[in-house]
This record gives C-alpha cells, structure tokens and sequence, in this order.
C-alpha cells in the first residue's frame, strides 16, 4: 500500500513540520517513507510546499505530479494545487482561508473546514497544521493517531513536551471533522 | 693547526647549482630561509609551500618536505597543512604577483585568522618567471613588459604596501620589510626572518616579511646596477621598517 | 534491536553526508556559505569539533579547495562542499588535486545555471563534474545517489576511493536528494584495505628524502609520463569501480538510463510502465566516472530502445550514446532545471509511452 500526500501553505502555518510528523509517524509503523520539502527563498511569508510518500514497498519518486490527497492551507495553493489531486483522492481545504470555487471538484473526496478557526479555539493558529493532520490521517488512515503522537515526542525537543497535550487535542479534533 | 670554519652551506639548502638569473635575490633569500631553518633546528619539521613564480623551485633548493600550490593560494593550502599538523612548522614562500594580485584574498583572510605559520613575501616589482609585466608592486613610471612608457596612476593604480597593510590586521604579530640589497640589510633580513620563524614555533603566531629584491632581467639592468637600483628607487616607495610588533612596544610605527 | 542492525534515523540528505564523512574518519571541512547545501557546513561545524575534528569557513571557495589541498597533503581526510557557481570556482583546486595525485571529497548539491541560475534540483553540472571541469586531461570520481541512505554510503565510499587511486572525488547531488528526508541506518564504515599514504609531507623527521606533492613536470618527458600515470588510474577505475543500478531489466524493451534525482523519480514511472504491461527497464549509474558503459553496451544487444532522462538539456545523453554506439536508438527527454520544473513520474510515464 501506497500513500502520497502534498501540503501546501504559506511560510509560518507549519507545512514542512506536517509533513515532517507524518513521515516520523509511518517510520514507527515501519514504513518507507520520502519527504521531500520545497519552499521559497524567502526565510518568511513565502510559499511552502511539501510531499510525503509512505509505503510498503521502495519508495520511487518523491515527488508527485497528481497527488491522491493533499492538504490545502491558504488561498494561493488552492488555487495552484487543487486541480492537480488524483481523481478519487481526498483534499483537505482550510476554509478561514479558502474561498472555494464556484465549480468546486466533484470527483474527489473535498473536506473544506474552517481549519484555522478550530486551531485558535483548541488553543493557537499554529495548531493549525496539527488539526489538519488529524483530519489528514482520519480520513485516509496513512497512519495511525498514535504513531502521530510518538513522532511529536521525537521531534520536539524536550522543554516543548509540555506543549504535546495541546497539539494531541488539536489533532482530535481534526479527526472529529472526519468523524462527524 | 686547526682549522675555524667561519662560512659555509647551511644544511638546509641543498648543494646545486641555481637557476636565477646572476644578479637575482632569490638565491640570497633562500640561503637566508635555509640558515635559519638551520639556527632554530627547523629543518626536519617544515612543510615549505611554494607559490607560482621564480619561487616554485623552493623545492629544488630547499631540502624539506614541500607542497607545490596554486598561484596565490599557497596561505590557504598553509591553513590547510598547518591545521592538520598543527605541530610542524609551516612557513609560504611567495612572489608580488602571487601574493599581492592574484591571491591577496588568501593572505589577507590567512593572516586576519591568525594561522600559526609564516610568510615571506619577495617584492621585486615585477612578474620574473612570465617575463616582466606590470605587478601590483611596480613603481610610478616604472616600464615593463604590459606598462609601456610606465605605470601611470591613472591607468595602473599605486604600487601596494602590503606589509602596511598586513600590519592592519589583529591576526598579524609581526610585519616588516627588509632588503637583502647590502650586508647590513642582509643581517636584518637575517634577524627578521628568524624572529618571525621563532613567533610560529614559540609562540603559534602568524609573522609577514616583506624582502625588496632584484629582478635584473626584466628590469633590464646588469647585477649592479640592479642592486643599486633597490635602495635608489625601491626603498623611497617601500620604506624598510617593522610596522606591525606584538612583542615590543616601540616597534609600531 | 540487535546489534547488527544499526537504528534507522530520518535524516535529510545533506545531514546524511556529514555523517557519512564523520564515520568515513574526515575530520577537516572547509566551505563558504552557498543554497542548498548550507545543511552541510552548519552541521560539520557543530559535529566535527566534537570527533576532535576542525571545521572552517573559508573565505572563498578559492580558499577552501586550496585549504583542503593542503590538508590532503599533509595526509587528512578532507572535503569541502558547495553548490554549482561555487563548484566552478573550486575548478583551479580540483584540478591541482588531480595533478597532485590528491585525495578529497568534493559535496556538489548542485543548483541551476548557468550563472546564478536557481535553487533548484539540476543536473546541469554533468559535463562539468564528468569532463574535467578544471584545465588539463585528468578524471575525477564522481559519484550520483538517488537516496538519503545512499548520501550516506557513498560519502563513505567515495572517500575510500579517493585514497585508493589518489584521485580527487565527487559527491554529485542536488536539491532532491540534498533537501528529502528519508529514514537511514547510520551503517559501520566498511572495512577495506587502503594503501599505506607514504608520500604525505610531514616534515622529514628521520627521513633523509624530502618529499614533494607536485604538480609541474618541466623535465623532458616527465609530463607525458606523468599524465599516462593518471591515464592509467583512470583506466583501473573503469575496470574495477564501476557501479549501476539495474532496475527490471531482464526482459526490457526500452531501457531508461537516468542517475540522482531524474532516476529516484523515473523509478515510479518504470513502475506503472510496467503495470500496464510496458517492457521497461532502468539502468542507473552510480559512478558517472567511471561511466557504466560496458552495461549499457550489454544492453544494446537485448534492448530494442534506451530513453535518456537529466534534469537538463542533454548531457549524459552524449555517453549513452557512445555506449550504444549507434546499434539502437537513444531518446532522451530533459527538463531544464528551475522554480516548477522538475518532472513527475507521471510526464516521465507519457514519454515511455511516446518512446516505446
């Protein structure tokens, strides 16, 4: 079995650590996995991008020209990168930020969610891209909710654990869209 | 009776014949390198590096391990040999093209650091080995093979000081020119280059000594008149002096 | 977790170098700041010191290639690393290495020109790593890994070689591989016999004999002799060091030849090729010198038709041509490199369909 995904955002949403979690959590579950990160030259502010390949198998390309999910953060990716999703594959559109199309895609699986807004309730905007990823992994089931929580252990340095409460409940409630 | 010797080869220079033009200095300033490689029992530590000139024989004359570089870089491939064997001594040999054009990056960035080698620099302004064109060192109205009629100011720009300039520089312990062109001269270039060897191997300092020299040859002069022409028009635009001495107080000019 | 199976970590491919080096036993790093490999510099000045080793910013690349020359001379392990406008600066060095019979490790995560060109993944420094990019007729190794765990194994290797043919080698990488993370085991340096460095200088110490590290010939015939020297190393790499990978080969039709970054993605390509049911097959080389050229000879009996993929304009094209020798055809198919261009398993599919 074979997942891809793609991420897109701007500079300072946590795109690249998305993916970086992601790929840390299919690691634990004993997968192969690629990330492989892309961004401007901008240090902040602009475009980031990122795909994430996990699988059973050697894992090929690391990019993906028609992903089968991506993760949709801000207006200018949207408007970029939706149309590139596999048919019959899963997009996940933040919505405080997205002002969706008039003809929206029917053949894939679209989630639009007011991201942002959930992420300041749960506690931050830069619980943003850990909503997202609950949705990510709930809807596709690349990897496991708890596999997400070991990599947050791994990648925070140690004087952050204190924030993994926040970012596990961020990552529920992310789940909680899929759920519902 | 017994015999005193007074005189004689160091053992650091090897016993073959030159290939400098006659009248040239390098001869002298390897003899100068080689016996004070001898007085501080140098000789079997050193790792010379030789420069693209007139000095890349270093090699042929001096009888120590040596590393050939390329042309201005031999600071940096010092860095480079003295990092790893921080415990030798390790010293460049360089002319005015190599060291004050084409690689005054290197020596500039080398002595700012403060790497714990030595450098001679042989200012005889001009380019010996390519056939006498215009050096950074070249005089005002001085004619070569690429100034025509002189150097011009305009044109050309002023000849540099390095050990001026070196002297600028919070790596350097010591900077000083000496000349090589009459018997005294030649016991202060001696002294020079030997309180420079001792600031490396005593005290792990980067040193700089700038020799006037004799290029007869392209200057288009014989012996003498080269020899004469050091202190006649040489010494007034590069004063002789040490501009630079950690060591001694009085020393800064 | 058993002691013969070292833990995997998730690394990026520039980190994976470092730690390739440090286990290699390289303990000097000099370099100058240039995107994207700036990962490499940052993470050797903060582990080498920690080996006992030094790391230094040099203030050129001029500087650093001529600082690794001296270190090589005086017997170190040593690289430096940089990104193509830099890597044309260390030309003059490369080339003194290679004339010095001096060993090092040049790290290209090479970007797009010419020029200032871009950030971006390229392979546009073939002919210059492969040709000699510096002046004279001499070869340097060069090495293309397509993974993070290759970034790893072959820094390692590449050092090796390095010392064996006293030859200067290259890590050709770009930011694909530079930049992905993947997970890798941090594997034992492979134990090998290397030949004793006894022409290192070190001051002569109870040597009578100096020793010289060289590269000027003057006496009559001592260059031409010299240069066959280098001919000839040359020629035991080509005979001895070759590395390609095949990938579903046997029974292949059309055969891609493609290294780095255009290979790792034309990997899924070949894939699905096959999973429509498309005969196609991959080499990929390795060691770009020494070149896979018997290999693809071999092919060209069984082959029907090669497809060369670079993230160029045409460059490795040339030597699969050679290679082949006019028995098939070659098709190449090649991406300029820059912001939006790299290609995808799917448009590198299309063009086997085209080529099939």
């Amino acid at each position: 079995m074979t997942y891809d995904v793609f991420m897109a955002g701007f500079g300072g949403q946590g795109v690249l650590m998305m993916g970086d979690l992601l790929a840390r959590a299919a690691i634990f579950e004993g997968k192969n996995v690629s990330y492989y990160p892309s961004y401007g030259v901008e240090k902040r502010g602009g475009a980031a991008t990122c795909t994430v390949v996990i699988s059973d198998q050697e894992v090929g390309s690391p990019v993906i020209g028609q992903p089968g999910a991506a993760i949709i953060l801000n207006q200018l990716s949207c408007d970029k990168y939706l149309e590139k999703v596999r048919p019959g594959g899963f997009c996940l559109l933040n919505s405080s930020l997205i002002e969706l199309p008039a003809n929206p895609r029917d053949d894939i699986n679209l989630l639009s969610a007011p991201l942002t807004e959930i992420a300041r309730e749960t506690g931050g905007d830069r619980l943003l891209n850990m909503v997202s990823l609950g949705a990510y992994v709930t809807a596709t089931g690349a990897v496991d909710a708890a596999s997400l929580e070991k990599a947050l252990e791994q990648a925070l340095p140690k004087r952050n654990h204190r924030f993994i409460p926040m970012n596990i409940e961020a990552i529920k409630r992310g789940a909680a869209l899929v759920e519902k | 009776m017994t015999m005193q010797t007074v005189f004689e080869r160091p053992k650091s220079l090897k016993d073959v014949p030159s290939h400098f033009c006659p009248g040239c200095h390098h001869g002298l300033i390897h003899r100068l390198v080689a016996q004070n490689l001898d007085r501080l029992g140098l000789q079997q530590q050193t790792i010379g590096v030789a420069s693209v000139g007139c000095s890349v024989f270093l090699y042929a004359y001096l009888d120590v391990d040596v590393i050939e570089s390329p042309h201005g870089r031999a600071p940096a491939v010092a860095t480079g040999a003295k990092r790893v064997q921080s415990d030798k001594f390790v010293f460049t040999y360089q002319g005015d093209g190599d060291l004050a054009a084409i690689g005054t990056s290197e020596i500039i960035h080398a002595a700012n650091r403060g790497e714990a080698f030595s450098v001679l620099f042989v200012n005889n302004t001009t380019y010996g080995m390519t056939g006498g064109q215009m050096a950074p060192t070249t005089l005002l109205g001085q004619e070569s093979a690429t100034s025509p009629g002189g150097r011009s100011a305009e044109r050309d720009g002023h000849p540099i000081r390095m050990a001026e300039l070196l002297a600028q520089l919070d790596g350097v312990a010591y900077s000083t020119r000496v000349a090589v062109d009459n018997p005294q001269h030649v016991r202060q270039a001696d002294k020079a280059i030997e309180k420079a060897f001792r600031l490396q191997r005593d005290e792990g300092r980067f040193a700089f000594v700038e020799i006037l020299s004799t290029c007869p040859t392209n200057w288009g002069m014989d012996p003498r008149q080269a020899n004469a022409r050091v202190a006649e028009e040489m010494i007034p635009c590069f004063p002789l002096g040490t501009f630079k001495d950690t060591q001694s107080q009085e020393g800064n000019q | 977790m058993s002691q013969s199976t070292p833990a995997r970590v998730f690394l990026k491919g520039n980190e994976a170098v470092c730690y390739g080096a440090i286990e290699a036993g390289c303990r000097y790093y000099f370099g100058y700041p240039i995107t994207p490999q700036s990962e490499i510099p940052a993470l050797m000045s903060s582990e080498l010191p920690k080996h006992g080793g030094q790391f230094l910013q040099a203030e050129s690349e001029v500087a650093s290639i001529n600082m690794l020359l001296g270190a090589s001379a005086c017997g170190a392990r040593a690289m430096t690393s940089s990104s193509s406008p830099g890597i044309s600066l260390k030309q003059e060095g490369i080339s003194y290495l290679a004339g010095s019979e001096l060993p090092g490790l040049i790290v290209n995560i090479s970007r797009s020109g010419p020029g200032l060109g871009g950030i971006d993944a390229s392979q546009a420094d073939y002919f210059q790593a492969v040709k000699g990019g510096g002046h004279g007729d001499y070869r340097m190794i060069v090495l293309a890994p397509h993974s993070v765990q290759e970034m790893y194994d072959l820094t390692m290797h590449a050092f090796d070689l390095s010392d064996r043919y006293r030859m200067p080698a290259m890590l050709l990488g770009d930011s694909l591989v530079g930049q992905m993370k993947e997970a890798i085991e941090l594997r034992p340096r492979p134990e090998v016999e290397l030949p004793a460095k006894d022409w290192i200088v070190t001051g002569k110490g109870e040597r009578s004999e100096q020793r010289i590290v060289k590269s000027l010939f003057l006496g009559d015939g001592e260059l031409e002799a010299h240069n066959r020297h280098l001919q000839a190393k040359a020629e035991a790499l080509r005979a001895n060091e070759v590395m390609a990978e095949e990938v579903a080969l046997d029974d292949a039709e059309l055969v891609l030849v493609a290294f780095g970054a255009a290979a790792r993605i034309a990997k899924t390509a070949v894939r699905m090729a096959r999973e429509t049911g498309l005969k196609v097959g991959m080499l990929r080389p390795i060691t770009l010198f020494p070149f896979p050229e018997r290999h693809l000879a071999r092919l060209a009996e069984t082959a029907r038709r090669f497809l060369c993929i670079e993230l160029n304009t045409g460059q490795m094209v040339e030597d699969v041509r050679l290679a082949v020798n006019g028995r098939r055809e070659v098709h190449f198919y090649g991406r300029p490199p820059g912001t939006g261009s790299l290609p995808t398993p799917e448009e590198l599919y299309e063009q086997i369909r085209e080529s099939y």
